[in-house]
Parts: structure tokens; C-alpha cells; sequence
């Protein structure tokens, strides 16, 4: 793993990594994933992937509003929020 | 500095119901030796934060209950310490990270308010590894945790992970009880380095609404305890069936301290020969063989197994577990709560804020997830290792249907020093060895304390049994017990040393 892939990887995960940083990441993910190679003895070749642990029904329920109109509840952690005090939360603008 | 009340810090849950029961003490007298307890322990760093407060309050209240005759539970009044993983109503939870810095969760995780309901009193909400990703409680953007266990080499060691704080907390007398969590071993190894027991239910058995998730195929709840009766008695208060978590299963629930016969005549126990390591401390192998006789002088019968995939166990973890922790911390862009760190655009911002809110090995984690479950890699390895997870399950189904139990060790070491195993993470990952095949299967576990090191340091032994058969978990855990009859206990204990 290359430290190209590396900022790749970086950049689909939405995480500023440093240039030191993005040298000793791409030789600790390259020993990870070479310790992770290891898996390619075992055929795989007719086993059906888990979907889950337990072997249960996916539960369903009565698809009705059960909660909500409690903007100040949600937005009680927001970092930022508009000045005039309206029940949004405040980001960069995204759009010129 | 407090004066501790060692009467009252160093009962069992069970001792301590009694106690209150009896009228021998009040519940405020109980949850003010803890507070004590926790204020002078200080130096293990073990808390995050504490609710002295909080814990009073709740302390009267359950007084107020048992004077009425009506005890919600045989948790009512016990003071326990929550892993800070768990949402707490107007108590901020930060699951050891930068980036949830001041979030107050405005509701209760279902777990905290099934122990709330019960009647169990929070002192606090303890350290651990960053998003519980680790093995010794180094993660933590709030600092190490120190094992109360000490040497007189004058190093620190760890308290395992990543529910150190709990582990200490539980083992250093500061609270009866701990809540913890376990993805790939989290309560089971911190239990073994810490001399006290650690329990992971099904998968399903706790609900995991409110906990902070880390990867959801694999977490879940479960009580670490100063005995198998108190893990009885603790996890009784965390289990529930809930609508709000579609992993949740709606299984009768038994009285697990009933399950706690002594009677283990005539169960099969399984030794699996492939967690029989190259180069496994000789200390590992001697304890093992020790908990093999102990079950079987006790009328059990030890069956020798094998589970080839074993070792593919680890490797395939470390596919699973970060792919699902990318998908779960994408929530954490700055937007909603918690750190923002600004930037000239919406991009610039999360990576900003992701870049100095995730500590280095969250980062990597996410890193490794990310990439395995990128175009053109999804198949080789995410895909890959669902595969292999199905092998394991199958292994052990087939094991199952020959014995009751499997024995093993829950670590390949005792604790180590802070400091050592950092600079590889394969290294620090391999902690996780003989615990994380049971994570992968969603099997329940539970590590016993068995003996010491050749130093003098605890070791777990580690049982694990079929899908929600917590009973003979508990059964034979407490038959292990008895017989190994660790008494031994570490050097720092409730802030009195």
C-alpha cells in the first residue's frame, strides 16, 4: 500500500491525514492487510456470506409517527446554529 | 483526602443486596464509601466523568424504595460504574474521543435505563479505548487507565480492553459493579488482566439502542463483577427484549443466578486443541490445564475439539469489524454534535474535524474499512469475510452438538506494561485471540478469574457456550470459581494503599 492509496483512502473517508502520518500509515495498513492475506487459504468458493448471527425474522411494525415536532431536543448538542435562532444547524456554505 | 469505608467497597453485589435488605446500612452509606472510594483513586484514572450528584440522589431514592418494602431488583441501590460508551440522560458521553467532546445525550441508552429501572446507582461513566477500539485502554483521548494490579518493578501496566475503566474500576473496589462492553473481547480481556469477572451475553440479548456503536454485528452489552453470582445478578438488570433495536430477540429471560447449582455432573467439555498457541506462556498453558481437572474433579467430562478456522478468526475480524466502525462513525462530521473544527468548505470541515477529532487508531481503523469495502476490493475482503464468519459459526454449531461448554484462555498474557506492544498493531490485536472466534459466532462468554502469572499477575480463564445458554454458562463459571478460589487481590484497592 503506497502512500497514493493512502490519501485516497483518506479522502473517501473524509479524514485530513498529515504527509508523516500518510508514510507510517501506508506501512502499518501494509502489514495489516499482508497479516490479513492469510485468509486466501481457505476456500470460500461455495459458502454463502452471513447475513446474520442469530437466525431471526427482520422484525417489522406499524409504520406510524411515534415521536418527533421536538426540534429543540435534536438540535440541543448542534455546534453552530443561525443567529437568529431558527431551528437549523449552521454549516460552510455548499452552494457559490 | 476521603476516608474509604473497606466494609462497605470491598462486598459483592450479592453481599451488599443483603446488606441492604437486612438494614445493616442504607444505600447512601453504600454509594458515599464508593464516592469516597472513586475520589481518592484519582491516580488510575478510571472515570471520565463523576456523578456524585446524580449517585446521592438515586442512592436515596432506592432508600426510600427498600424502607417501602418495594426493592426494584437485587441491583437496587448497588453503586455501579458505566462504561462511557453508554448514552446517559444529561451526562456527557464521550466514548473516549475528541470528537464527542460535550455531548450531553438528551435520553438513555436501554441499557442504562433497564439498570436505572432496577434500581442500580451510576457513579460515573468510565474510561475507555476510543470508540472501544483496543486492547489496553492507550486510545482514550482522556489518558491511559492504570491497572490497580501493580508489581514492584514500579511500572504501570494496563488494564486490558477497551473497558479498562470499568475493569479498574470493578477491581481497584471503587464500585460493585461494571458496565461494559464487548465487540471482540472488550469485557473478557480487561476482566482476565484485571482479577475480576467479565460476561458477554448473546448477541441480542442486550439491546444495543443508546450505546455508541462501534461495530453492530458484534457489540454487546454485558456486566463485569467481582463474582459469577454478581454477573448474574448485574446482567438480570441490563436484559431486555426491545422494539428500538431490530437485533434485539425476543427470548424467554432466566433467572441466570438460579442457574448456579454447583451441578456440572455428567456436561461435555470441550477443550478446542487449536487455541493451543506456538509460543503461548507456559503460565497460559498450566492455568488451562488446571481449569480442565477442576471441571472435571467436579464431575464434568473434558472432550478434546477441533475448530480449524480458529486462527482465521482474528484476520477476518479485522475486516468486519472496521468496515462496519467506517460505516457507524461517518455520523461524526461536526455537523450535528460534538467537535467542529471550521474549514473553507463543507469537505475541508469534515475532514478537519474527523482528522483531529479520531485519534490514531480509530483513523486507521476507519482507514482499513473504508478500503475494504471500496470498489474493486468489497469482494476479496469484505465478502471474504463474511464467508469465513459463516465457516466459524458452522464449526461451531457442529462442535456444539457434541458438548455443552468450551474452555479456553481469555488472554495470551497477562497484563502488560504501558508502553509494550505499542509499536506493532498486529501485535496489539493478537490480545484478542481466544475471545474474538465467540464474538464472530455471537456466542455468550464469560472470563473467570483462575489463578496468577508466575509474577503475580491475574489470568482469566474463558467459557463459552451455545446461543442463549447463559444458564450453564454461569453454572459451570461458578464451579470454576470455587475451585480456583482466587482471593488474591491487587495491590491498590478503593484508594486505601
Amino acid at each position: 500500500m503506497d502512500k497514493a492509496t493512502v490519501n485516497n483512502i483518506a479522502k473517501l473517508a473524509r479524514i485530513k491525514v498529515s504527509d508523516a502520518e500518510t508514510e507510517s500509515l501506508a506501512g502499518e495498513l501494509t502489514n495489516i492487510f499482508d497479516w490479513i492475506e492469510q485468509l486466501n487459504e481457505v476456500n470460500t468458493d461455495n459458502v454463502e456470506p452471513m447475513t446474520s448471527v442469530v437466525a431471526m425474522a427482520m422484525p417489522s411494525r406499524v409504520d406510524e409517527v411515534n415521536d418527533g415536532d421536538d426540534a429543540e431536543r435534536v438540535l440541543k448538542n448542534a455546534p453552530d446554529r443561525p443567529a437568529d435562532g431558527s431551528s437549523f444547524y449552521a454549516v460552510p456554505k455548499v452552494v457559490e | 483526602m476521603p476516608t474509604v469505608n473497606n466494609a462497605l467497597t470491598d462486598l459483592t453485589i450479592a453481599a451488599a443486596r443483603d446488606g441492604l435488605d437486612k438494614g445493616d446500612f442504607t444505600s447512601k452509606e453504600l454509594t458515599e464509601a464508593h464516592i469516597a472510594a472513586v475520589e481518592a483513586a484519582r491516580d488510575l484514572n478510571a472515570f471520565i466523568t463523576e456523578t456524585p450528584e446524580l449517585a446521592l440522589k438515586r442512592a436515596k431514592a432506592s432508600d426510600e424504595r427498600r424502607a417501602k418494602g418495594k426493592a426494584a431488583s437485587g441491583m437496587d441501590g448497588i453503586p455501579i460504574a458505566v462504561k462511557d460508551l453508554y448514552c446517559t440522560e444529561g451526562v456527557e458521553t464521550t466514548a473516549g474521543s475528541h470528537i464527542l467532546g460535550g455531548f450531553t445525550p438528551p435520553y438513555e441508552s436501554t441499557v442504562t435505563q433497564n439498570l436505572r429501572d432496577a434500581g442500580a446507582v451510576m457513579l460515573g461513566k468510565t474510561n475507555m479505548d476510543e470508540f472501544a477500539m483496543g486492547s489496553a485502554n492507550i486510545t482514550s483521548y482522556h489518558g491511559n487507565v492504570i491497572n490497580p494490579w501493580k508489581l514492584d518493578d514500579g511500572k504501570d501496566r494496563v488494564p486490558g480492553g477497551s473497558s479498562g475503566g470499568s475493569a479498574a474500576a470493578v477491581a481497584g473496589h471503587l464500585a460493585l459493579g461494571g458496565a461494559g462492553s464487548d465487540t471482540g473481547g472488550s469485557i473478557r480481556q480487561p476482566a482476565s488482566f484485571s482479577g475480576i469477572v467479565g460476561m458477554k451475553p448473546t448477541y441480542g440479548r442486550c439491546s444495543r439502542w443508546g450505546m455508541v456503536a462501534f461495530a453492530s454485528s458484534l457489540d454487546q452489552a454485558g456486566p463485569m463483577t467481582r463474582s459469577v453470582e454478581d454477573a448474574a445478578i448485574m446482567l438480570q438488570s441490563m436484559v431486555s427484549y426491545d422494539a428500538k433495536d431490530s437485533t434485539s430477540v425476543d427470548q424467554p429471560i432466566p433467572d441466570f443466578a438460579a442457574a448456579l447449582t454447583g451441578d456440572i455432573k455428567g456436561l461435555k467439555v470441550g477443550v478446542p486443541k487449536e487455541y493451543r498457541l506456538d509460543g503461548m506462556p507456559g503460565e497460559i498453558e498450566t492455568l488451562w490445564q488446571q481449569g480442565i481437572d477442576w471441571l472435571k474433579d467436579a464431575g464434568a467430562e473434558p472432550v478434546e475439539i477441533s475448530l480449524p478456522h480458529t486462527k482465521y478468526a482474528l484476520p477476518t475480524y479485522y475486516i468486519v469489524a472496521p468496515a462496519e466502525a467506517s460505516s457507524n462513525l461517518a455520523r461524526y462530521d461536526g455537523v450535528r454534535y460534538g467537535l467542529r473544527v471550521p474549514g473553507d468548505s463543507l469537505d475541508e470541515m469534515y475532514e478537519n474535524t474527523r482528522g483531529e477529532g479520531f485519534g490514531a487508531e480509530v483513523r486507521r481503523r476507519i482507514m482499513i474499512g473504508t478500503y475494504v469495502l471500496s470498489a474493486g476490493y468489497y469482494d476479496a475482503y469484505y465478502v471474504k469475510a463474511m464467508k469465513l464468519r459463516t465457516l466459524i459459526l458452522q464449526e461451531f454449531q457442529q462442535a456444539f452438538e457434541g458438548v455443552d461448554v468450551m474452555l479456553t484462555p481469555t488472554a495470551p498474557s497477562p497484563a502488560f506494561a504501558i508502553g509494550e506492544k505499542m509499536d506493532d498493531p498486529v501485535q496489539m490485536y493478537l490480545n484478542d485471540v481466544f475471545t474474538v472466534p465467540a464474538s464472530m459466532a455471537g456466542l455468550p462468554a464469560i472470563s473467570v478469574p483462575g489463578g496468577l502469572s508466575d509474577e503475580g499477575l491475574p489470568l482469566g480463564l474463558h467459557l463459552i457456550t451455545k446461543p442463549f445458554d447463559e444458564e450453564t454458562l454461569f453454572r459451570v463459571g461458578g464451579v470454576l470459581e470455587e475451585a480456583a478460589n482466587f482471593t488474591a487481590q491487587p495491590s491498590y484497592l478503593g484508594g486505601a494503599s
